[in-house]
């Protein structure tokens, strides 16, 4: 066994690093450390498993995998000399995975209906761990040699991550944590928040809050970057009482001692920030708790990936997001169309800016060689791609600077879903930028 | 603070009290008859868990899920057992602790193959949906119906294990091993039902809790730690232990979390009272366990004397 | 004697292929590969801290990741101070890797002292208990503490620094590592052929024999347990500057089986046990976590089959049994 251990350790090389198959429709597919990504389209799926095992075999024989990885996208691809490496780390597994798989789907459907492109992409799950998500960074770094990473869900894995990273020139661009400390003082240039910051979506709760009447909303959030942004930027706006304020645990299942604290408070509503799971755990709680005050809330915690789960609870519950299914341009009509027919499923806000994402890195990559990082930045700065929520533009920080809508759960064919009621703000833009010096 | 809100809390650690113990009982009779440290028991749970929110969201009826997670528990305690921990009796508590540890890393991950990384979620089954008035406070019908079960598993535990045959032979074999096998008892098969008995109560409480909170891969492995807490606190092999530690844990750990942010308020700002506060309340279980085992080592209710 | 020679040349070998292995991924710019070799390494310095409580003095603490993660959070804490330039406890934080390995020992120490102290009280599954009891108390006041970050961790900007390297080059850190393994394992050595030694394996074998010829095994039993931990805690410090992320995981309950699970799998009691146990488990870990997404069910499966059938672990596998029980 000792003996065996030398071949061993070379040969690692060839499986951490990502190997590259071209795929039927031209785009790029990518096999890399075991966690990657195969789309639910069955028919594709198919043919890309039975492509990697086939060049699976033959890539073996190259000592370096970094090399071979070059030579296939050479020979494959060979329309554009420089492939832009994307390393996505993102959420595919435990509460938190609903998120990440409609990041990493929207940004896949991007490329796809994108057909011949020069992009590779490697996909990891992270858990939700923090210290899993450090690992995995510095693995695409120093063995992917990625240029650009991307997919992270949550703040306080991006808090771990994005700092070193764009320290070490790799450009980040976020599809959805945006802690308000990467807004300002630690604003980056390598750093780009392609969905929002995180108080953003909360201030158009809080306003809305005021609007509906509300004069004694209790708040709660889970214990991490994005939960007190979300309190901050609901209270930033909000003019009632507060009749309680409560931090949960990140990724708790079980709100018996929060229900009997909002009931014992006299509240008239309830604002809550609980994404993904956490969200589904509390509503299938709240609704079988005998309360019934109206709740408020940004877009996370009643978004498409969790609204099959909860059912009729989230009906008529109001919500503010950047984006919604029916929202009416031309760009976001074909993306949820392709995304139905793709997936079968409604996307989610997060598909939203996975898709985003990924059109705007495409842009950028048509305009400017990834390897000259000021000309890709100024690229991506340009933001010459179709927007599914409509106009994009950047703020100072590198942030967007967007419309916030006010929307509501409703049934429609029997489906659940959001349907946009109003505005909450025009040309929105997060109050951290001044704090940013670029 | 009311009286209501303080009553809810005490239910609410009772009911996560009694959930507890139905996990610790089996982990205490299996280390009390067999002697075995099994980590893998947060697994049983998570499977009965899973069992139960894919039959009950196959057929659309809780009450077969809810069986089909115990036999599902039972069936994976006995195979385990067959298989793997028969080997473990005789070793000592390092194997017993690594073996297990290995079944933890095979399970979670077998489960994560068959249902897939997404959390399943299961509905709280008709008739115990809603509210009850219980004077003072509405409470969940649901989680009072917890207290029910649990109160009514550990009653029934206490006949099987004070009236009946099996009751015998496990009491038995806590105190004297080689004696019940010289007397002509089929010890092999004994422990293969000590163990399944234990598996099943643990995919009991994973199916009852995985209806109000999600059932997801990972899932047992905290309530695993806990358990362990409560037979330690309570004394290794006695259900009586499992009992009190369950319900002290339950509720000290509940009504820590409530009260303890509260009392810092009264001399710390808010927010800080917040933090310190849910930092000691996090770890006033184990402050506890490791006070009891300091003056009394061997937990509150030591078994065989 | 026969096994026992064999023994010395698994070690050489498995000593050679450690600092090989990186040597050649340094020439052929593949800087992974030496991050990987360093984290065999650290891990091997916390498994040989482990291997003094657990293989000598046969303690099993389920506890151990407890001193992992005060050392990480003394160097995480030192640097984030030397970060911000604000002082802790009235001291000004460093980024010196030299001051922060002796704080992280001393803190760790301390702490085992007083863990030992009282958990030595205790014998068998309740010594188990007790120690992962106050690994738990840890880690749950590390995870809700917001001071430094609570649940999100504390990264760290800038690795610390020693002395005439460059700790941001992943080979200097390597050389780092491994000169602070090879150490550990010196002193391991000789701490097993010294009268300590000798005294504290007396006490696994036979505490009665041993208090009768005027060994007191408390004391004994303490002082190894405290060392334990400092080693433990002095490799926390080095993996906190490793990955530059501290956070309240590396307390977590699977991190000290993961700490027992590289004595096992490589060998109890073993001088390099820890390092081909951690060898094997980072490289089955990269090696088959390339090839399937399930491999924590191989490595279950693996480990399953070392406590069936292979007690020795890889060391005992090769060189056959150890003269000592």
């Amino acid at each position: 066994m000792a003996r065996r251990a030398s071949p061993l350790m070379p040969r690692l090389a060839v499986s951490a690093v990502a190997i590259i198959v071209s795929t039927p429709r031209g785009g790029i597919s990518t096999k890399g450390a075991g966690k990657l990504y195969f789309s639910p389209n069955l028919a594709q799926d198919c043919d890309q498993r039975s492509d990697n095992q086939g060049d699976g075999d033959k890539m073996k024989s190259f000592k370096h995998a970094a090399l071979a990885a070059t030579l296939a996208v050479g020979t494959v691809s060979m329309a554009q000399a420089d492939t832009v490496s994307v390393g996505m780390i993102t959420t595919l597994s435990g509460g938190g995975a609903g998120l990440g798989v409609d990041v990493r789907d929207g940004f896949q459907l991007a490329l796809d209906m994108a057909g011949e492109h020069n992009i590779r992409l490697v996909v990891e799950d992270d858990a939700q761990r923090p210290e899993l998500a450090v690992q995995i960074a510095e693995r695409m770094i120093q063995s992917e040699r990625v240029d650009i990473l991307t997919g992270i869900i949550w703040s306080n894995l991006a808090m771990a991550v994005v700092p070193s990273a764009v320290a070490q020139d790799i450009l980040y661009l976020s599809p959805n944590a945006g802690p308000s400390a990467l807004a300002g003082a630690n604003c980056h240039p390598n750093y780009f928040n392609v969905a929002w910051q995180n108080d953003m979506l909360h201030e158009g709760a809080g306003a809305y809050a005021n609007e509906l009447g509300y004069e004694n909303t209790f708040i709660m959030a889970p214990n991490y970057p994005a939960g007190t942004d979300a309190l901050n930027g609901f209270k930033r706006y909000y003019e009632g009482e507060l009749a309680g304020e409560l931090f949960t645990q990140v990724g708790q299942t079980d709100y018996a001692a929060e229900l009997a604290q909002i009931r014992a408070s006299g509240a008239d509503s309830i604002f809550i920030f609980l994404p993904g799971g956490m969200g589904i755990s509390f509503m299938r709680q709240y609704e079988q708790s005998g309360l019934d005050l109206p709740i408020v809330s940004a877009a996370f915690t009643f978004s498409q990936d969790m609204l099959p789960a909860v059912g009729a609870a989230a009906l008529g519950v109001f919500n503010a997001s950047q984006w919604s299914p029916d929202l009416d341009n031309d760009a976001n009509q074909e993306f949820v169309a392709a995304f139905r027919a793709e997936f079968g499923r409604i996307p989610s806000l997060y598909a939203s800016q996975g898709f985003d994402t990924a059109n705007l890195i495409l842009s950028a990559a048509a305009k400017a060689d990834v390897s000259d990082r000021d000309a890709f930045r100024q690229a991506l700065l340009e933001a010459d791609f179709a927007s599914v929520r409509g106009e994009f533009a950047w703020g100072p920080n590198q942030h967007p600077i967007q419309r916030v809508y006010i929307r509501e759960v409703v049934e429609v064919d029997g489906e659940i879903t959001n349907r946009i009621i109003g505005t909450a703000f025009e040309a929105h833009s997060d109050v951290h930028g001044e704090n940013c010096n670029m | 603070m009311t009286l209501a809100l303080m009553l809810e809390q005490l239910l609410n650690g009772v009911q996560f009290g009694l959930m507890l113990f139905l996990m610790s009982a089996g982990l205490t009779l299996v280390f009390g008859v067999m002697g075995l440290i099994n980590l893998a028991h947060g697994s049983l749970y998570m499977i009965g868990a899973f069992l139960c929110a894919a039959v009950a969201g196959a057929t659309g009826n809780f009450w077969l899920g809810l069986m089909a997670g115990i036999a599902a528990a039972a069936a994976a305690g006995a195979l385990i057992e067959v298989v793997v921990i028969r080997r473990l009796y005789d070793r000592d508590h390092l194997d017993q602790v690594l073996a297990t540890f290995a079944l933890i890393l095979i399970l979670s991950e077998g489960v994560r193959m068959v249902f897939g990384p997404f959390p399943l979620y299961l509905n709280v089954p008709d008739m115990f949906r809603g509210t009850v008035n219980l004077g003072i406070v509405d409470y969940s019908l649901y989680r009072l119906a917890l207290i029910g079960f649990g109160l009514a598993v550990a009653v029934g535990l206490w006949a099987l294990i004070a009236k009946t045959r099996l009751g015998i032979r496990i009491r038995a074999g806590e105190s004297d091993r080689e004696m019940i096998a010289a007397l002509g008892v089929n010890i092999r098969a004994l422990y293969t039902v000590v163990f399944a008995l234990g598996a099943a109560l643990a995919g009991l409480a994973g199916a009852l809790v995985g209806a109000i909170q999600s059932v997801q891969v990972g899932m047992g492995e905290p309530v695993l730690i806990l358990a362990f807490v409560v037979i330690v606190i309570g004394g290794i092999g006695s259900i009586k232990g499992a009992m009190v530690g369950a319900l002290l844990v339950g509720v000290i750990d509940t009504m820590g979390r409530f009260l303890l942010p509260r009392l810092f308020a009264l001399f710390l700002d808010t927010s800080q009272a917040m933090g310190v506060g849910a930092a000691l309340a996090s770890m006033l279980i184990y402050l506890l366990m490791a006070l009891i085992l300091i003056f009394r080592p061997k937990g509150l209710f030591p078994a065989n004397g | 004697m026969d096994n026992a020679r064999k023994e010395w040349g698994l070690n050489a070998i498995l000593a050679l292929v450690l600092f090989a292995v990186p040597l050649w991924a340094w020439l052929a710019n593949e800087p992974f590969i030496i991050t990987l070799a360093t984290r065999v390494a650290i891990l091997a310095i916390a498994a040989v801290g482990l291997n003094i409580a657990l293989g000598l003095g046969g303690m099993v603490s389920f506890g151990h990741a407890l001193y992992l993660g005060l050392g990480g959070y003394v160097a995480g804490i030192a640097a984030h101070h030397a970060f911000n330039g604000t002082p802790v406890l009235g001291l000004a934080g460093t980024n010196q890797m030299l001051p922060i390995w002796a704080i992280a020992m001393l803190v760790s120490g301390a702490v085992a002292g007083v863990v030992g102290a009282l958990s030595l009280r205790t014998s068998g599954i309740f010594f188990i208990m007790i120690t992962l009891a106050f690994a738990q108390m840890g880690f749950f006041f590390a995870l809700s503490w917001p001071a430094y970050g609570g649940e999100d961790g504390l990264p760290i900007f800038m690795r610390n620094q020693f002395p005439g390297m460059n700790t941001s080059r992943p080979w200097d850190l390597f050389v780092i590592a491994y000169g602070v393994l090879m150490v550990a394992l010196l002193l391991f050595a000789l701490l097993r052929g010294a009268r300590f030694g000798a005294a504290l394996m007396a006490i696994r074998q036979n505490p009665d024999r041993a208090a009768a010829v005027g060994i007191s095994p408390f004391g004994i039993k303490l002082t190894a347990f405290v060392l334990s931990g400092m080693l433990t805690g002095l490799a926390g410090a080095m993996m906190a500057d490793l990955t530059r992320f501290v956070s309240p995981a590396m307390m977590a309950w699977t991190m000290s089986g993961e700490l027992i699970v590289i004595i096992i799998l490589g060998g109890v009691g073993r001088l390099f046990g820890p390092v081909a146990g951690a060898a094997i488990l980072v490289g089955f870990e990269v090696f088959f976590g390339g090839l399937t997404e399930h491999w924590k069910l191989w490595l279950g499966l693996v480990l399953l089959a070392v406590v069936l059938f292979a007690r020795g672990g890889l060391i005992g596998l090769i060189a056959g049994r150890a003269r000592h029980g």
